[in-house]
This record gives C-alpha cells, structure tokens and sequence, in this order.
C-alpha cells in the first residue's frame, strides 16, 4: 500500500468515526443511534483494518474482525433487543441540554480535543498519531452523552461510543496493544453491556421506565 | 482578465437565468411523476414568468422604495454571483469578486434586501416570514464560510477559481474526510437557504408554516416574476456552487469552442442531476417543526466546523 493511499485510508476511516459520533448527538430516536453506532463499529474496524493492513500484520486483522463482529454486530444486536422490550413509548431520547447546544458543545469538545492532543502528536509524528484528536473527541462526546441524557439506553450508547473512543486511541497511538489485552477489554465491554441490559430491563420492570432521574425520588 | 475569463462571465449568466425556471420546472415534474400526478411539465415556470410579466405593475399603498427595489437587489447579486463563479470556465470575468466572502456576502445581500421588503409591508405575514428568515439566515451564513473555507485551507487562497482548479488537479482530494464534512454541511444549509423541504415547502401557501413565500406574498405583477426568477437563480447557483466545488470535471479550463461547450453542458448536466435528487429527496421527506429547523443547522454547522479543524489537524 503506497503512503498516500494508507494516509487517505486512515483519514476516511477517521472521518466515518467522527461523523458518526457527531450524528448520535444529533438525532433522537432510539433506533437510528443503535443504527448509527453499528456504522461507528464498522468504520473503527476498517481503521484497525488498515493498520492491519499497512503493518502486514496478521494478529491485527484477527483483532479487526473480532472488532466489526464485536462492535458492528453482536453490540447493537444487544441494544435492539433491549430497545425492543422497552416498547414504543421509549423511541425518543429527552436530553438534559437540548440538542443544538449539545452540538455547539461538541464543537467545543473537539477543539479542546485537538488543543489537547498537541503534545501527543509532537511526540512522534505520523499519519496515524496525527488523527488521535478524532480518537479523543469521539471520546469526548461520548462522555458528553453519558452525562447528559436521561434513558439508560442512550447513556450506554454514550458508554460504547467512550469505549470506541480509548480503543480507537489505543491503535493509532501504539498500532495494537496485544491481541491478549484487545481480548480482555472486549470481553470486558461485552460484560458491562449484558449486565446493563438486564439492569435496564430490571428498573423498567419496577419504576415503569428507564428514566435514570426517577431513581433519585424515593418510592414505595 | 483573460480571454476564458471573458467567455465564461458571459455565458455563465445568460445560462443561469435561462437554465434556472427549467431547473425549478424539473423539480416539479420530477415530483410531480414520483407522487403520481402527470405534472405541467418541464416549461411551466418561463410560461407563467410570461403572464406575470405581462400583468400591470402595482404596488400595495404605504409601501416605500425599500418594497420596490428588493426584487431588482435580489436579481442584480444574484446575476453577479453567476457571473463570476467558475460555472462553466475555471477563469472569473472578476477575479477579485469570485471571492469565497464576496459571494457569500453577495448572497447574504439578496436575502436581507427580501426581509427587508416584507417588514415593509407592514403585514403580518411579511414580519413572521422576514423574522424567520433571519432565524434561519444567522444560522446559514456562517455554516456556508465556515464550510467552504475548509476547502480552502489547503489551497491556501479563499478564491472560488483557485479551489475549483487545484480538485481538478488532484481529483483524490474529493474522497478526504474534510470534503465529505463541508460536503454534508453545505448540502444541509443550501437546503435550507433555498426554502426547500425539510426546511420550507415551497409548494405551499400555508400560513403558519411558510418561510419564503410569507416574505413575498405582497408582490404581483413584474415584481413577483422577478422574486420568482431571482429564487430559481439562486437555487441554480446554489446548486452549481456545490457541484463544482465537489465535482468539478467537465469544466473548460481553455478558451476553445469545444472546451466551452463541453462545460456548459457539464455544468448544465450536473445541476439539473442535483435538482432532480432535491425533488427525489423532497418526496421522501416530512416539514420540520420551525423550532427543530436550528437543531438541523447548528449539526451542519458543527460539521462544517469539524471539517475545517480536520484540514488542519489530518493533513
């Protein structure tokens, strides 16, 4: 793979986690950001992918795989079975900031990302190193999700797309970490996301609903 | 200013003001087609800028200049935009003005002279649709610099003619993630700054919902043909500007006849594809709620926004 090629690769792939992220943000039915967040899922495997690709490492096209199976499939699967037992009454998400200044705020996120991220780029600059901004405003925006939605589902959403943030640093800082470590994290998100899941299902079955401020009253 | 410069300030406005009412005549009959109705067909619009044309001249009373020239404003920065834009020849007849801030402000003109003409009136209708406009404008103008100047930034110069050559030299750059983001963005705010769904319908008269027409729903006669004319314009410029900044093969970069027609057919081509995906699109979608239309802008201008700091950072 010539270097031109690799670098548009990897800016495209970068580019896709962005837009992705910027779009779970954006809209408000439930659906469409599990739907979106398959589409992040894919875009952080074909990232890995060209890693993989560029390093002719076959570990690190293993480790992709995995990722698109993990993160474009067996994820948002959980989701939608979780969105489906919630029933229609729970398709839109009711932000705490209304959805044009959460995006203004992610526009503020991803310049303190790229601010931040200087000193890391200086280090040791390269195609890769130079899209760790994008990894950390994916990052950002994640956080800025879990924070500021009320339905448990989105604020998992919110979790995933944190986690795709670190994993998507995690490569293009240091090209993968040992396929044992990528194992472990994987696993250990597939964990969280079960017994989320089943928490949801649990609150929904005692307050009615899985509107996190609720659990701050006291009930009978 | 060159021979090339010449020919394309030339044509370029008598093919915008020509192409524009059959443009908005395919938009149409392309929606008329896919919603099952036979349509008035691709001629329908010149046919009734005639019989408006032809209509005395009238004015409603208490109206001052303000109402009367706007129309004139709106076709006259819209005329000059055509001309120096590189539609069809990637040399401008007024290199100064081809200017990302110069069109953009030229455009902008237009807009306010048309609120400005529906505060005039005094009705209620012309002040919610001039305060609309506003709401959707101050949200449109920046997105449209901020978009446009992400592709500038590697050129390195804010003139339209420069950004068009250099894609047209390095025809990778169209798939870069800066140029899919400015792309998203301005495909969202030519939208909306052309009033077409899901941000205004322009096929309606309703009251509570309208954006454009409430602006202009005093003028008849002369008047109205020309506000017609001058939206269709606009809309082909729109449309051409973002043809040619993301695609812009078949563009005549010398002065031969061949080459210039070439691009007058490429550009011709291209604007009335993007028309007819405005109108498939249109087809598929619903009015937004006015209060949801500043969430749909502040997204693209974040993407506009991401697209400018990602040609600094990736690149």
């Amino acid at each position: 793979m010539s270097d031109t090629t690799y670098t548009q690769l990897l800016d495209l792939a970068c580019g896709g986690l962005l837009l992705t992220a910027v779009l779970v943000l954006w809209r408000r039915e439930l659906a469409v950001i599990i739907r979106v967040f398959a589409l992040q899922g894919v875009a952080l495997a074909a990232l890995v992918g060209v890693l993989a690709a560029r390093e002719s490492s076959v570990e690190l096209g293993a480790v992709a795989v995995g990722l698109l199976v993990l993160r474009a499939g067996v994820l948002p699967w959980l989701l939608y079975r979780a969105l489906v037992g919630a029933g229609p009454a729970l398709r839109e998400t009711r932000p705490l900031v209304n959805v044009a200044a959460s995006l203004l705020a992610a526009a503020v996120l991803a310049l303190l990302a790229y601010a931040v991220a200087q000193p890391l780029v200086a280090l040791a600059p390269a195609p890769a190193t130079h899209a760790v901004p994008v990894g950390l405003t994916v990052v950002l925006i994640g956080f800025f999700v879990l924070v500021t939605r009320r339905r448990a589902l989105s604020q998992l959403v919110g979790f995933l797309l944190l986690d795709n943030g670190i994993t998507a640093i995690g490569f293009l800082t240091t090209s993968g970490i040992g396929l044992l470590v990528e194992l472990g994290v994987s696993l250990d998100v597939l964990l969280a996301v079960l017994v989320l899941q089943i928490l949801t299902t649990r609150m929904r079955e005692t307050f009615g609903e899985a509107d996190l401020d609720e659990l701050r009253e006291l009930h009978d | 200013m060159s021979a090339l410069g010449v020919v394309g300030g030339v044509l370029q406005p008598l093919l915008v003001a020509a192409g524009a009412p059959l443009l908005v005549g395919v938009t149409r009959q392309v929606r008329a087609r896919l919603e099952g109705r036979a349509g008035p067909g691709v001629g329908q619009p010149w046919r009734d800028l005639r019989k408006l044309l032809r209509k005395e001249a009238i004015t409603p009373r208490g109206t001052s200049e303000v109402f009367r020239l706007a129309p004139l404003v709106l076709v006259a920065t819209t005329l000059v935009v055509a001309v120096v834009v590189p539609f069809v020849t990637t040399d401008s007849a007024l290199d100064p003005v081809a200017d990302l801030f110069a069109v953009v402000a030229l455009l902008a003109l237009g807009t306010v002279a048309v609120a400005l003409a529906g505060l005039d009136t005094g009705t209620a209708f012309g002040g919610m649709g001039a305060s609309r406009e506003m709401t959707i404008i101050a949200l449109v103008e920046p997105t449209l610099l901020v978009a446009i100047f992400a592709l500038s930034v590697r050129v390195g110069s804010t003139n339209l003619a420069s950004i068009v050559a250099s894609t047209l030299h390095d025809p990778a750059r169209v798939i870069s993630p800066v140029s899919l983001l400015a792309a998203v963005a301005l495909i969202v705010v030519i939208v909306a700054e052309t009033g077409r769904l899901p941000v205004d319908n322009p096929a309606t008269h309703l009251e509570l919902t309208m954006v454009h027409e409430a602006m202009v729903l005093e003028y008849a006669g002369p008047d109205l043909a020309l506000v017609e004319l001058a939206s269709a314009m606009r809309l082909t410029v729109f449309l051409g500007l973002l043809a040619n900044l993301f695609l812009p093969w078949g563009i005549a970069t010398t002065a031969t006849a061949l080459a210039v027609l070439g691009g007058v057919l490429a550009f011709a081509l291209k604007v009335t594809l993007l028309g007819a995906v405005l109108a498939v699109g249109e087809v598929f979608l619903a009015k937004l709620r006015l209060f949801r239309v500043p969430e749909l802008l502040a997204g693209s201008f974040l993407l506009a926004l991401l697209a400018v700091a990602a040609s600094f950072f990736l690149a």
